[in-house]
């Protein structure tokens, strides 16, 4: 860790949660022909999160679950409308430049699409270099160094060869990998991964997952792993939060998850996702009718309630459910498991 | 290094783009030959006609290789000095109180036509005693027609034609009254007029009544063909303009075409990447200036405050720039501005002028430079109207002038093709060498045009 | 005998110029496919698939340097008719496609309706009240509601386009559906729908499919019949069952292990190297510089290995299928 970079956040009060949201709520106003506005989108809509150092956690929904909002406010790409995000024990909603520069110093960023992640007109060196010439790094060699090292890390090896190539003539899992590498070349301690691998070939996936695994047990990184794509949460997470409609609807363990899904939402992703399974061509599969709300006029009540195969009338349309523990940090936001 | 050595491999693919690149090759090369063979000072001088400049050049004649495409041979003009050029000797017998100088020219008359004049520029060097000179022009049949004696002074212009006594002389050997050119070339007492043609000697003696008395003579004849480009009304070498008329087409729209180009492009960016009141502000100043009269400003600023090529070329770059490539940029910069890598950027922590200039601009240079390279004609083209419209800078000898100067002398109306067709011809040579070179890169730089 | 199969791909090539030379999209591929049947090509990106899907339905690019093969549509040799015989009598009428982004290849300023209507209009000549009536049905096979139908693109969510591309393809009953990844940019459970929809197509509307995709776990939704394509040629095709239990070809082993899987405890395997440039294809065995199977033979192409009607092209087969 750079010395220099940690002189502008104190720390206040010690806590082993490296990140804390609570209540975050983000909401974009939409604006008609620019003046008037008509309504808000209701992206994020009251989430809690705590992320232990060295934690690997995953927030799974579809899109419009308002997962990609939620991911770019803790990038602080937005400001939170409500609620807070604490990092490191510092509360971190309104940065400005000098803090913000050492925030984004320790947030690492992996992006979906590894060929738009990178500008075409750059090369590998060029692109690695920038977050260094950015954060004050201006010893050339210095640079140099660094860059060849976390091409090390990421295992383009021979670092030499990678440097000159432009983007199009990399595959496209070398292309993650470049990507990674300029996530991790600023030595952060929180990396941000938004459907990392879902742009990749199944055979390259697992590699790079397998990547991402070995640099977070490396380096201890906290990680959290945005995705739609529920079979490869199995490797790579410790800790599941379930997103629908802007809101966290279950939270559990990995295994708990899977083997004890307690939201009918959750039990809906899991049906859904198949495995390779000859079995399948006869069967149907059981999905929930219709698409997900929009976040502007979200259903009253249970978000979930309009296509929920097991909703309680008379309840679910009219309140929100809380959250109820069932034990061993599974928490559940459903009426059905009221006690 | 080897996106340049890509690029130009691509060009090469392209029989139009070479086409183009040769033109703007010669155009450069013909512009760096201008300006190095006839300096800035040396072409306006030239250009503002003065007598011992122009002296020697005859009025309105159309250039010497004109000779190629008529039946009739047109008499070359040219001027010697006598000692100083081999063919005109000069021969000095020194004596005591003065010297006799023989001077002998001679040249082979073929044309068939008359020159327009003939002069003899003598200057004197003497304290008080003038020289005396005698002219005769001896005749391709060995007659020796007495052309003029007289006193001179120390700077003298004897005109040929001028001469009464030379006109009476001719008549008497001709018969009837004629002109001093055709007289001195004709066959005597033909009819009709026949030339005669073969070798004519002109002889001078100069006698001088002073030791260091010297008498120098320049015989100049005004054909009816000149130089390379021939001769405008003013009696100007068209070669000058011709030439610089290069280095300025060239330097009024690459400067106009990459000024415009860039500003807008920088403009256009800023307004995207800040979006707000800033955008809506540049993008009204646009839809205004979009409506604003461009030639008629461009005329009423030449009218009224000036006419310098550096004010026109201000003005037009100020106008040009908030125009249709602004909006067209921005389209794509507001596009560009969605990318994920600018997220990234974003995300570790770039400063707003550096992604514009290092991550939003360089997305458009693909399309920045094939437009600027296709824009060098409409400013060349423009510069070249003001001129023609009589707006151009007077001073600066450039194409759309000597297209100006033509028409307003009727050069249509009299025949004198040549004067308009030289700087026409190179207009639209420009406009298209940078046509098509801008064509062809636009087909390698946006390659969704390659099919066509 | 021609007739028991509703296609028949025999020795297909399509080669494209382009300024690094000559790509080999598709190198000779072979299959075939009984009616009603559903047959995945699964591959990974820079395969080939998606040149194979524009080789069978003649939507050739400019720059192609060669076109060969046999291609049956039942008993119609369709590699021998004219461009304009084939836009008439094949294409969009008894063969038709839902491309890649299906959803983006609609027309952003035509109604869906319309866009679903128009193939009626030009090949069964019938007049726009007609046309519209069997767009509708359409629709409702598909599971868009009727009234969509004057909406506009912009209107409908990425799951309701992708069903519009797919009752565009259906609407004049052709024989064969070629679907190219139909459903890679979609989430979970709109995924599980479209499957869901194509199944019952299948059973219902007698429609054969060829489905291409990288996706091998949704694949095992709609596959009676597996056929694996890697560097432009075809090396395995197996029965479902058969493939997804038991793959013969080390390639589709290695492309089942490295699936993660949500209901099995596999730690999934990934395979080292990338798949070979499609300009130069190496001599012998393109997977052999991968493969963890290989040994000498492999540097001759290997022949193809029968059984039954599954076949796989391998020289570890050699002794155990009938070879071609």
């Amino acid at each position: 860790m750079n010395a220099d970079v940690n002189t502008n956040l104190t720390i206040q009060s010690p806590s082993e949660n490296i990140l804390e949201l609570q209540n975050l709520k983000v909401y974009f106003a939409l604006k008609k022909f620019g003046f008037q506005h008509a309504g808000y989108v209701h992206a994020v809509d009251g989430v809690d999160l705590n992320l232990k150092s060295g934690q690997t956690i995953a927030i799974v929904g579809e899109s419009g679950s308002g997962k990609t909002s939620l991911m770019r406010t803790v990038l602080h790409l937005n400001i939170p409308t409500e609620g807070t995000v604490t990092f490191d024990g510092q509360i971190v909603n309104n940065l400005k430049s000098e803090q913000l520069k050492s925030y984004r110093h320790r947030v690492g960023y992996v992006q979906q699409d590894p060929y738009g992640a990178m500008p075409p007109f750059m090369n590998v060196q060029t692109i690695l270099e920038e977050p260094l010439k950015i954060n004050g790094i201006k010893d050339k060699e210095e640079r140099y160094r660094r860059v060849t090292q976390v091409l090390e890390e990421v295992k383009m090896t021979p670092a030499e060869e990678f440097m000159p190539k432009f983007p199009h003539q990399l595959s496209g899992g070398q292309q993650q990998r470049v990507v990674i590498a300029r996530a991790m070349i600023l030595e952060p301690v929180l990396l941000v991964a938004d459907e990392p691998v879902s742009m990749l070939d199944a055979s390259v996936r697992v590699e790079i997952l397998k990547l991402l695994r070995g640099l977070q047990q490396k380096h201890n990184l906290a990680v959290i792993y945005i995705t739609h794509d529920l079979a490869t949460v199995r490797y790579f997470s410790e800790y599941i939060y379930v997103m629908y409609a802007g809101q966290i609807v279950e939270k559990a363990r990995e295994s708990d998850l899977i083997n004890k899904t307690a939201h009918p939402y959750t039990h809906a992703l899991l049906a859904a996702t198949s495995d390779p399974d000859p079995k399948n061509v006869d069967e149907f599969q059981d999905v929930p009718p219709g698409e997900p709300p929009s976040l502007v006029n979200p259903p009253s009540g249970c978000r979930f309630h309009p296509r929920c195969p097991r909703r309680i009338a008379g309840l679910c349309e009219v309140k929100t459910p809380p959250e109820f523990n069932l034990g061993n940090d599974h928490l559940v936001a459903c009426w059905l498991f009221k006690e | 290094m080897k996106n340049i050595k890509n690029i130009l491999r691509e060009i090469a693919r392209y029989p139009s783009a070479i086409f183009g690149a040769a033109i703007i090759f010669l155009l450069i090369a013909l512009a760096i030959f201008a300006v190095t063979k006839i300096p800035y000072e040396e072409a306006i001088r030239l250009w503002r006609a003065g007598e011992e400049t122009v002296y020697r050049n005859p009025k309105n004649v159309p250039p010497q290789w004109f000779n190629f495409f008529t039946k009739k041979d047109l008499p070359i003009s040219f001027a010697v000095v006598a000692g100083e050029d081999e063919e005109f000797s000069k021969v000095v017998t020194q004596g005591e109180t003065g010297s006799t100088i023989e001077y002998q020219y001679s040249f082979d008359f073929q044309y068939d036509d008359y020159p327009q004049e003939l002069f003899l520029y003598i200057q004197a060097d003497y304290q008080i005693k003038n020289p005396f000179i005698s002219v005769v022009l001896e005749t391709p049949d060995g007659e020796q027609i007495k052309v003029t004696d007289f006193g001179t002074a120390k700077k003298q212009t004897y005109r040929f034609s001028q001469d009464d006594k030379l006109i009476t002389r001719l008549r008497r050997i001709h018969g009837r009254d004629i002109q001093v050119m055709q007289g001195l070339f004709s066959v005597p007492k033909s009819e009709p007029l026949q030339i005669n043609k073969g070798v004519y000697t002109l002889k001078i003696l100069a006698s001088t009544f002073e030791k260091d008395s010297d008498v120098r003579i320049e015989f100049v004849s005004h054909g009816l063909v000149f130089g390379l480009f021939g001769t405008d009304h003013l009696r100007r070498d068209l070669t000058t303009a011709i030439l610089w008329g290069a280095p300025i087409a060239l330097f009024f729209g690459l400067v106009a075409a990459a000024g415009t180009s860039i500003l807008s492009m920088l403009i256009a960016a800023i307004g995207a990447w800040f979006g707000g009141w800033l955008d809506e502000l540049i993008q009204r100043i646009t839809e205004v200036n979009l409506v604003l009269p461009f030639l008629s400003i461009l005329i009423m600023v030449g009218t009224f405050y000036s006419r310098s090529i550096w004010v026109i070329l201000g003005v037009t770059i100020v106008l040009s720039i908030f125009t249709g490539a602004i909006k067209t940029d921005r389209a794509i910069f507001l596009q560009v501005k969605e990318s994920t890598y600018i997220e990234a950027a974003q995300a570790y922590g770039a400063s707003n002028p550096r992604i514009i200039v290092k991550y939003l601009v360089p997305r458009i240079i693909p399309l920045l430079i094939p437009g600027l390279v296709s824009a060098v004609p409409s400013y060349v083209f423009l510069e070249a109207s003001l001129a023609l419209l009589g707006l151009g800078d007077p001073t600066l000898p450039t194409w759309g002038k000597v297209i100006n100067d033509a028409y307003a002398n009727g050069a249509l109306y009299r025949g004198q093709f040549y004067w308009i067709l030289e700087p026409a011809i190179l207009l639209m040579i420009t406009g298209l060498g940078f046509a098509m070179f801008g064509f062809a890169l636009d087909r390698i730089f946006n390659p969704k045009l390659r099919g066509m | 005998m021609a007739d028991e199969k509703v296609i028949r791909i025999e020795d297909l090539k399509l080669y494209f110029t382009t300024t690094r030379g000559t790509v080999q999209a598709v190198d000779g591929v072979n299959f075939d496919l009984k009616p009603n049947k559903a047959v995945v090509v699964v591959g990974e990106s820079g395969c080939g698939k998606t040149s194979l899907a524009k080789a069978v339905l003649r939507l050739l690019p400019r720059n192609v340097s060669e076109y060969s093969g046999k291609v049956w549509l039942r008993d119609i040799e369709t590699m021998e008719l004219s461009d304009e015989e084939y836009r008439k009598k094949i294409r969009w009428l008894r063969m038709s496609m839902v491309p890649q982004a299906a959803m983006n290849s609609l027309n952003p300023v035509l109604r869906v309706g319309d866009q679903v209507a128009e193939p009626m209009l030009v090949h069964y000549g019938v007049n726009k009240v007609d046309a519209m009536e069997q767009a509708a049905k359409m629709f409702q096979n598909v599971g868009v509601p009727v009234d969509f139908l004057s909406r506009y693109p912009f209107e409908l969510s990425g799951g309701m386009r992708q069903r519009v591309a797919i009752a565009m393809a259906l609407v004049t009953g052709p024989d064969l559906v070629i679907l190219d990844e139909p459903t890679s940019a979609l989430d979970v459970l709109t995924q599980a729908n479209i499957f869901n929809l194509l199944k019952r197509i299948k059973s219902e509307l007698e429609t054969s499919f060829i489905l291409i995709t990288h996706d091998i776990s949704t694949s095992s939704e709609l596959a009676d019949i597996v056929a694996v394509m890697y560097a432009g040629q075809i090396v395995e095709v197996s029965e479902s069952h058969r493939f997804f239990s038991n793959p013969r070809h080390p390639y589709s082993a290695k492309l089942m292990a490295s699936v993660p899987r949500l209901r099995h405890n596999a730690e999934p395997d990934f395979i080292i190297g990338s798949p070979p440039s499609l300009i130069n294809p190496p001599s012998g065995c393109r997977f052999a510089e991968r493969c963890p199977r290989r040994f000498e033979k492999c540097a001759n192409e290997p022949p193809k290995y029968r059984f039954g009607e599954d076949w796989v092209k391998c020289w570890l087969y050699e002794g155990e299928g009938e070879p071609e």
